[in-house]
């Protein structure tokens, strides 16, 4: 699926800017985006190190177990058949609670570990398992409580109350997560091939 | 709480993570550049030409319609794009607003999608894609509702 719509951006690009007289500025904006690349790439290695360096200290000292614990309703509600106490549902947990959260960095280590926990028990290594579309689908189904960096962004601009989006927000983002929800309930079940490894 | 030895672990899990950078450097840097190829060739300009009538239509303000776009592929852009709308609009106007519920409602899909898969080798990735796309819809179409309703 990617493939396709990789190949699609770029051959977008290429076709739309030779019509438009702009294939020079895609020339630039293709090397200024592999720095930009670079520059992620580099503030991440600080960010999701330290985010990963202090999640190895909760899970030796056992605090990974507390969320997991919390969180095994859930857990066991969206991905039956996993095992709530396995490193996988760790995982999960924690992800899940730092998306809550807003720490979107703290997010991602957690996020991959699990989906590396995930590819372990799945059965096709190639193909993305039940457990893996319903942990993708609620992961991106934005479950964020307060977004603190566009309230940032909103008092930058002179925003007269930039908190007010709050409300509204958590009504969307909730919104947003229940269809999820609904979503893998319907879609991210069994098929022939998967029955076997959840 | 258990007693661990905290620098030692601390130091270890460091080293995973940069592993894990490495490991989706490639995605990362694919996408970025696909995403700045499309926006310097004008494209995402042409694709919200084209479906705001339809957008238009059922009341979604046309000048949010890059961001909408923007927001699936990359962070980074759909908040440059939500700067410009601010300073354009003020984040106290009825665009401003939406598109600031909006851009808390929803999630950078293809970044996370592609970072995600990537860091396993899942190619085949069934349901996500539409389950996600549906997911982000909702809470788009949920930000309107709501931003029209307190203060439409």
């Amino acid at each position: 699926m990617l493939n396709y719509i990789w190949g699609a951006m770029i051959l977008t690009a290429i076709v739309v800017a030779s019509f438009n007289g702009r294939t020079a500025d895609v020339a630039i904006a293709v090397i200024d985006s592999s720095k930009e690349a670079v520059t992620v790439a580099l503030t991440m290695l600080g960010v999701v190190g330290m985010w990963s360096g202090l999640m190895k200290i909760a899970e030796r000292a056992g605090a990974l177990d507390k969320f997991s614990n919390g969180l095994k309703p859930v857990i066991k509600f969206l991905f039956p058949g996993l095992s709530s106490d396995g490193p996988a549902a760790k995982y999960i947990s924690t992800n899940m609670a730092a998306n809550i959260l807003g720490l979107g960095w703290a997010a991602t280590p957690s996020g991959l570990r699990a989906m590396q926990e995930l590819q372990k028990i799945n059965k096709n290594k190639d193909t993305a398992s039940n457990h893996m579309c319903t942990f993708l689908i609620i992961n991106m189904s934005s479950l964020q409580l307060i977004t603190i960096t566009i309230i940032a962004d909103r008092a930058l601009h002179g925003s007269l109350n930039p908190q007010e989006i709050i409300f509204p927000g958590l009504i969307a983002t909730g919104f947003s997560t229940i269809v999820a929800v609904v979503f893998v309930k319907l879609f991210c079940r069994s098929r022939k091939s998967n029955k076997v490894s959840p | 709480m258990k007693k661990v030895p905290i620098y030692d672990s601390f130091t270890e899990g460091v080293k995973d993570g940069i592993q894990t950078v490495f490991n989706i450097f490639p995605a990362l840097l694919g996408l970025l550049v696909a995403v700045g190829a499309l926006r310097a060739s004008g494209a995402l300009g042409i694709l919200s030409n084209l479906i705001s009538p339809l957008t238009t239509a059922i009341g979604f303000p046309s000048e949010a319609v890059p961001l909408t776009f923007m927001r699936l592929v990359s962070s980074a852009a759909s908040r440059g794009l939500l700067l410009d709308l601010f300073a354009e609009y003020g984040p106290d106007s009825y665009l401003g607003r939406l598109v600031s519920v909006m851009m808390s409602s929803t999630e950078t899909v293809f970044y996370t999608m592609s970072i995600y898969f990537m860091s396993v080798k899942i190619t085949k990735t069934r349901s996500t894609l539409p389950g996600a796309l549906i997911t982000n819809l909702a809470g788009i179409i949920a930000s309107v509702l709501v931003v029209n309703w307190l203060w439409g």
